[in-house]
């Protein structure tokens, strides 16, 4: 089972983002479980969304405690938020900011990736809504997910023009961080 | 009509799930209060409503007081009901609950389990619908979103049956269950229809036939009538069992009737739970038993009416029973669900330790390792006996001290 935590602040996206790479991935043939942490909404407050990916039936019902993989949506977070917190060492934390994985002040063994997704939104959806493009990263850096499954829930999910944006910059991530 | 909702396996949030097995038993009247605390379900069927999916009368009320008793006149007039609501929406529902299952009316309602103010919390336990067993309503818990679904079109079959015509409570966990997005079979609208045959009421309010519901009694019949539920009540066992095993010839799943049981034939110690957290109880007892650990785990499926001599038999090999209750009865230092488990072994022959861990109150998560320490508690009692029959698990003591 890979277990999957999303920092993000409210009014980004995070939970959406958690559901859609549910829906993803049940599409890619896995058994998936995604929920909130459950806090009271506040826009710009710290939240947090969870994930299981399993090829067996999920059980577990408790938080994640030491998740395979974090993606972190604002990057600003990681000053006030432990975001690299129970991260396994051979895991991997993806985070939305401009900057390279070295100039980022976290404390983790596993590994940093760093991917401008704001611009991506801005460039190509036109909002800096950054979830799905994130949800790209994720599947080109993490290898759990298919591309196509993840643009097919977004398409799901937003249906008309949105939709086929959001695919588009889905594709962009997945493209920039798998590499030519 | 229902036909518009998409059956088959997908992901898709619990309360969507509830609402769409609902909408699969084709209700008649659905009432509300639309309010916090509240959940998706009952916005869900209103959207299916409003988009003509399905057939139901929506009616929106004041209250959940209100949404209950509207529920009271449609059922005595042979409609088929449902509503959903929570902790203090419960609560609220309080004498209305007592007065549906003293009528006899066959509602079917889900309970999305939240702590009880205050202080204010809108998170998971389950002390709201623990605090209602003795109103009269069956009572069901349930594990995961499939079980959810599938339990919800059971308890109609098991309401509706002329020999019990009680109403029933589906209770999930808030949060973990409403909110989790998880892959589910919608149900497929024609084999509920052939699972659940259309409500053919016992008795029902008719202008052309008059008769009365919830009449005045004495004390020369009062006693009788709450017999009579009770008597429903022991009847419902059998149903409840019959509607688990029909549900699975027709289906091909099956939960358990009113308990489950889980690698306990030669367990020395049984964990008992109910609701969600008999999922994580799964992946311990699994985890625990590769490191050759004597566990296993009784989920309690049924708590009204309460499976006594089930929990019996499959307790009285065990050595430790360890009962995880997510509601405190104050005042007795123990939850709900251990006070009866005592109660039921008093007086048969079994001596087995009973003890008690109230645990997640108010949402606090529950990991694995608090689950393993508990354990680890269970094999000292085996060892030295018991010392501390009931405690409070993962206390902030430097916060209460």
């Amino acid at each position: 089972m890979k277990e999957i935590r999303i920092h993000g602040r409210g009014g980004q996206g995070s939970v959406t983002a958690a559901e859609l790479l549910a829906i993803a991935a049940f599409e890619d043939g896995m058994y998936s479980q995604a929920f909130p942490s459950f806090g009271v909404e506040r826009r710009g407050a710290p939240v947090m969304a969870f994930v299981r990916l399993s090829d067996k039936t999920i059980r577990l019902r408790s938080q994640v405690y030491e998740p395979d993989y974090v993606i972190v949506q604002d990057a600003t977070l990681i000053e006030a938020v432990d975001v690299a917190r129970g991260l396994k060492a051979d895991g991997m934390i993806i985070i939305n900011t401009e900057h390279n994985p070295e100039d980022l002040p976290l404390k983790t063994k596993a590994a940093v990736r760093t991917i401008d997704a704001t611009r991506i939104a801005l460039d190509i959806i036109g909002k800096p809504i950054m979830n799905t493009v994130m949800l790209g990263a994720f599947a080109g850096a993490s290898g759990e997910v298919t591309a196509e499954s993840i643009k097919n829930a977004v398409r799901d999910r937003f249906p008309g023009k949105v939709g086929e944006k959001n695919a588009d910059a889905v594709q962009s991530a997945y493209d920039m961080v798998v590499g030519p | 009509m229902s036909g518009k909702l998409k059956s088959g396996r997908q992901v898709v949030e619990g309360s969507y799930a509830v609402a769409h097995a609902v909408a699969m038993c084709r209700p008649d009247v659905i009432s509300a209060y639309p309010i916090t605390p509240q959940t998706h379900v009952v916005e869900d069927l209103s959207q299916f409503v409003a988009d003509g999916a399905i057939n139901s009368r929506y009616i929106n009320v004041e209250s959940e007081f209100s949404a209950l008793s509207a529920l009271v006149g449609a059922s005595a007039s042979g409609a088929r009901t449902y509503s959903a609501t929570t902790s203090q929406g419960l609560a609220l529902m309080h004498e209305v609950l007592f007065n549906v299952a003293g009528m006899r009316l066959p509602a079917v309602m889900t309970i999305v389990n939240r702590s009880m103010s205050a202080p204010i919390n809108i998170w998971n336990d389950h002390q709201d619908s623990m605090a209602e067993r003795d109103s009269g309503w069956i009572q069901l818990y349930v594990e995961d979103v499939q079980e959810l679904v599938d339990t919800t079109v059971q308890a109609y079959l098991i309401a509706e049956d002329p020999e019990v015509s009680l109403p029933v409570m589906v209770c999930m966990d808030g949060f973990i269950l409403s909110h989790v997005f998880e892959p589910v079979d919608l149900l497929d609208q024609k084999a509920v229809d052939e699972y659940l045959p259309p409500f053919e009421p016992v008795s029902v309010l008719d202008p052309d036939n008059p008769k009365s519901f919830g009449m005045f009694v004495d004390p020369e019949y009062y006693m009788d009538f709450r017999y009579l539920v009770e008597q429903a009540m022991e009847r419902s066992r059998s149903k409840i069992q019959d509607a688990a095993r029909s549900f699975e010839s027709a289906f091909g799943r099956y939960y358990g009737d009113l308990i489950d049981t889980y690698h306990t034939d030669d367990a020395e110690i049984i964990l008992v739970a109910v609701g969600s957290l008999v999922g994580t109880l799964r992946d311990v007892v699994d985890d625990l038993r590769s490191k050759g650990a004597s566990v296993g785990l009784l989920k309690i499926r049924a708590f009204r009416p309460f499976p006594a001599d089930a929990i019996a038999e499959v307790t009285s090999g065990a050595k430790v029973v360890c009962v995880l209750d997510k509601n405190i009865s104050l005042g007795t230092g123990e939850g709900a669900v251990c006070t009866e488990i005592k109660a039921a072994l008093y007086n048969s022959d079994i001596r087995v330790p009973v003890i008690g861990f109230v645990i997640g109150l108010g949402g606090r998560d529950i990991p694995v390792s608090t689950v393993q320490r508990i354990v680890g508690k269970a094999e000292d009692v085996i060892k030295h006996g018991i010392k501390v029959e009931s405690e409070f698990v993962d206390l902030k003591h430097s916060l209460v001290s």
